[in-house]
């Protein structure tokens, strides 16, 4: 079947299956950021933003972003720098196989949550899951890169 | 907007990374090695740039997948591939028929490894619920899902042990193959389904024993855990340009795995190379070849590129966990709590196959005693086969199961003596410069134990806190100690390389054979080579791993990294930097010892005439014989330990038995800390995975062997909300054999959370449980026995 979608801002034309899923369908056109964890949607790797919300690409069948705007890290190279900067200075990307979905929530709260408290933080990243990190130097950075502009002058 | 970034191109955005990267050196006196610089591959992995296994393979590959076994035990008569081969878009079909029959081991290891020689690619007898029956090859899924369902298998269903306890001297053989064989004294014997067997002492254990006032006897249960790293097991490979198989990997030991493909396939090691792109985590899953084996044949078979990449739930029920292993432990103290003798003996479940058998059981024994100086020990071990997924080597790699039995009962000892545990062992631990009998006789030349244990004391106000505190709500809050110690390398086995040139305009590259697999192992490497050279952070360009291009290397296993290829960076920068003399004193005209380099000038001491080593570098380029380069190699005759104390506090419900972690502190004592950002996540996330494991990460199989947890949505591992408060300290001592006073880091940190939580829960309710996990559900039962007495009866009813 056909599918018509934006993808990082460019529209895209493409061919899917009916059964295609949009992890695979990003993949295929490139945004190779976006990775496969597990596949039974409990590691948020494959976390990528439609229509500014952020959503299990593992999980969503790529006929559901007909008509729809995609971005993935790739779209946000910007703002995963930025944002990943901070990862980078705690060291703790470690790996960094989960970080481009971890930081795609990050960048999903940012936009959502005003002012979040640590407990918050927690909360509404905890379906990102890191093997690597033990998550307090996320925690560390999260908080750092929230407070970059220093108003709460910590 | 997009042109401009172009331009600007990947060097926009270094300057941000350098500033830090410089003010870090700074903050720690202009040396690299201290320095919390970020990694040399940072930006990368955080902006999502396609570094990884799958992300690298061409598209025309082959997908690779293999029909699992439904039987933990068969043999298979008949396979009917015929229907199978008819789908459209499959290349090749491999059975057990098609493969050669030498046998080989997975494991990872130096040759020749201790583990057995017991695998084919594919066997006639399948030995697990998931071992391979047959591989197939096809230019998409779609097609390789629809084939493997139309492969038709006749099994003949064989009785299976899959408790370990029945395995040793069983009726039913695992191996009873006449080709099997064992290259190592290890005390294999296939016709007692022993993979190993052994013992060490020193001493009269039982004699002590007999004679203290206090013995602690129990028994102590830690399951199969996964590594569960986020990216699963895959690899791909092609044939080159001449002809040679080509195989990029996520492993942690290239060099090996080229050795044992060599053996799988039964082709010559020159006919293969092996390529490590970057890993998305190992910690020790990937010291085991699990599964290059299937694309390599498919390659060599069909001469076309191939990929495999193993799903979640593959990972989770054919790969290479933790050995479960059962480990009693005798441990007998006088009056005043003196430890006099400690009598462990562990039976470790190899699984279907050997891979790292013989070794792991070796550390639940050799580096848990050494912890307390005692008049005797004994140490006793049997590593069994049965007809569950094969075992491998996991972080602590048999430490951790040792550490948590005997930490456990010296714990036990403590509340039996009504003693304070932190001063229990404060009268017991190993002190720097004593002789460690069960640790091979070495001397622990660094040891800052007792400073780990009395500020991880202080970290979490332990005076304050033991042993328990009712909190008036049916909550009541308890902490728990443990110690811990590991290796730094494999002593007199493990060979650590690096090989580094001078370019033109004065850089240097860097080339390792270890593998950096998200620790920063290329990073803490350019830090130590940095420094060496008196240059800059970024005048290093690090690259790694390639076997036809690496400096020979046993891999990224054992703590092995930062000691021993530390190491070898270390002697490398010395041979080069007098290369780098000589050469200056043939272009000055004088000799090497008339010449001072400060890393970026060579000047004549007596003229104070100078060439810089830009000019060094570019003029070595024309009309020169001598390269300026240098390869060393390092290797260890002792293995230094890491030490640490880990300290939890929990809360536990009382009417529930749900134990929640609130607080972990450590403080560990690798040595010299080399990037105190990466020892403290590498801390931080091993104690992650070791309250993981203590809390949360079960194993359970059905009675036909089929494992339950075979994805994340069962088996949990812990999420930002389960593991509390992690705090982490150091307390480095100096050891002399490694590069800057540097010991391990890797594997340690997983240690201590068992029986530092196991004891924090007994103290805070009483419930002693000796098997991990520690679910609400043992809890419960140990604290409400009146609630589940009636249980078997009413189950009757």
């Amino acid at each position: 079947m056909k599918l018509e979608f934006q993808l990082n801002g460019k529209a895209v034309q493409t061919e899917i299956q009916a059964d295609t899923l949009l992890l695979d369908l990003v993949r295929s056109l490139g945004c190779l950021s976006v990775k496969r964890g597990c596949e039974t949607s409990n590691c948020g790797l494959c976390t990528v933003m439609v229509e500014g919300k952020p959503v299990l690409s593992c999980s969503v069948l790529a006929a559901r972003v007909q008509g729809k705007r995609v971005f993935t890290l790739e779209g946000l190279q910007e703002e995963a720098e930025e944002a990943g900067r901070y990862l980078a200075q705690e060291g703790g990307e470690q790996c960094g196989y989960c970080s481009p979905g971890f930081l795609m929530n990050v960048l999903a709260m940012e936009r959502e949550l005003t002012d979040p408290d640590e407990d918050q933080i927690k909360e509404y990243l905890a379906g990102n899951l890191c093997r690597c990190s033990g998550y307090m130097s996320q925690l560390r950075a999260v908080k750092k890169y929230l407070n970059r502009k220093g108003e709460k002058g910590c | 907007m997009l042109t401009g970034r172009r331009f600007g191109g990947p060097e926009r955005g270094k300057e941000e990374e350098q500033k830090y990267n410089r003010q870090a050196a700074e903050d720690h006196g202009g040396k690299l090695v201290g320095a919390a610089v970020m990694k040399k591959d940072a930006m990368a992995l955080v902006t999502g740039r396609p570094v990884y296994t799958d992300d690298i393979a061409p598209r025309e590959c082959l997908v690779v997948k293999v029909l699992r076994s439904p039987h933990a035990h068969a043999l298979i008569q008949e396979i009917d591939i015929s229907a199978a081969e008819k789908v459209p878009g499959i290349q090749c079909i491999l059975t057990w028929k098609d493969v050669p029959q030498k046998r080989f081991t997975l494991a990872g290891q130096t040759y020749p490894e201790p583990s057995p020689y017991d695998r084919l690619i594919l066997d006639q007898r399948v030995r697990f619920v998931g071992d391979p029956a047959a591989i197939v090859a096809g230019e998409t899924e779609d097609a390789v899902d629809q084939a493997l369902k139309l492969i038709r298998v006749k099994y003949q269903v064989l009785d299976a042990i899959l408790d370990f306890h029945e395995a040793k001297d069983s009726h039913i053989l695992i191996h009873p193959e006449d080709n099997w064989r064992s290259l190592a004294p290890v005390g294999a014997d296939n016709s007692r389904n022993l993979c190993a067997s052994g013992r060490d002492e020193h001493g009269d254990v039982d004699g002590i024993l007999k004679t203290c006032a206090h013995v602690v006897d129990e028994t102590y249960h830690v399951k199969a855990n996964q590594q569960a790293m986020m990216e699963t097991f895959r690899a791909y490979s092609y044939l080159d340009t001449y002809g040679r198989l080509n195989v990029v990997s996520s492993t942690q030991v290239p060099f090996h795995v080229r050795r044992i493909l060599g053996h799988a396939l039964d082709i010559p090691k020159s006919k293969i190379r092996v390529i490590k792109p970057r890993i998305g985590g190992g910690f020790g899953a990937k010291q085991t070849a699990v599964m290059e084996i299937y694309p390599a044949v498919v390659t060599w078979m069909t001469g076309k590129p191939a990929k495999m990449i193993y799903s979640r739930y593959e990972s989770q029920i054919a790969s290479s966990p933790r050995h479960e292993m059962e480990v009693r432990v005798r441990l007998g103290a006088d009056e005043d709590g003196m430890i006099q003798a400690i009598d462990v003996y562990t039976l470790s479940n190899t699984g279907a196959y050997g891979e790292h058998g013989p070794t792991t059981v070796g550390l639940s024994g050799h580096k848990s005693i050494p912890l307390y100086r005692t008049k005797a020990f004994r140490f006793a071990y049997d590593v069994v086969y049965t007809n569950r997924m094969s075992a491998g080597a996991y972080r602590g790699y048999g430490a951790t199961q040792g550490i948590f039995a005997v930490e456990s009962a010296v714990n036990e000892l403590a509340d039996r003596l009504s003693m304070d545990p932190v001063a229990l062992r404060e009268k017991n631990m190993v002190r720097q410069g004593d002789v460690m009998p069960a640790y091979y006789g070495e001397t622990a030349a660094s040891c800052a134990l007792d400073k780990c244990m009395a500020r991880a004391a202080e970290m979490i106000g332990w005076k304050d806190k033991f042993p328990f505190r009712d909190m008036g709500n049916g909550k009541v809050r308890g902490v728990g100690v443990a110690m811990a110690m590991q290796g730094s390398s494999i002593s007199k086995v493990d060979v650590g390389s690096v090989s580094l040139k001078l370019n033109d305009d004065g850089f240097y590259v860097l080339t390792v054979g270890c593998t950096d697999m998200g620790t920063g192992c290329d990073t803490i490497l350019a830090q130590m080579a940095a420094d060496c050279l008196d240059c800059s952070y970024e005048d290093i360009v690090v690259y790694g791993t390639d076997t036809d291009l690496s400096p020979y290397d046993s891999g990224s296993y054992a703590s092995s990294t930062t000691y021993l290829t530390g190491m070898a960076v270390v002697k490398t920068c010395q041979t080069l930097r007098e290369k780098i003399l000589k050469k200056a004193a043939e272009y000055l005209d004088c000799t090497a010892d008339d010449l001072e380099f400060d890393g970026k000038v060579v000047r004549r001491l007596d003229t104070g005439a100078e060439i810089t080593l830009k000019d060094i570098g570019n003029r070595s380029m024309c009309f020169n014989e001598d390269a300026l380069s240098a390869c060393e190699s390092h290797t260890s005759p002792v293995s230094p330990p890491p030490f640490m104390t880990g300290m939890a506090e929990v809360e536990v419900d009382m009417e529930t038995g749900h134990v929640e972690l609130l607080d972990y502190v450590a403080v560990v004592d690798c040595g010299t800390v080399v990037n105190p950002n990466l020892a403290r996540v590498q801390t931080e996330g091993g104690l992650g995975q070791g309250i993981g494991m203590a809390l949360y990460e079960d194993i359970t199989y059905s009675q036909t062997g089929r494992m339950y947890e075979n994805s994340l949505m069962q088996y949990k591992i812990p999420t930002r909300l389960d593991v509390g408060r992690i705090r982490v300290e150091f307390e480095p001592s100096y050891e002399p054999t490694g590069p800057f006073g540097a010991k391990s880091i890797g594997e340690i940190v997983i240690n201590t959370p068992s029986p530092a939580i196991a004891s924090a829960v007994y103290h805070a309710c009483g419930a002693r449980i000796r098997e991990l996990p520690i679910t609400a559900e043992k809890v419960c039962r140990a604290i409400h026995p009146e609630v589940f007495r009636g249980e078997a009866q009413r189950k009757a009813d």
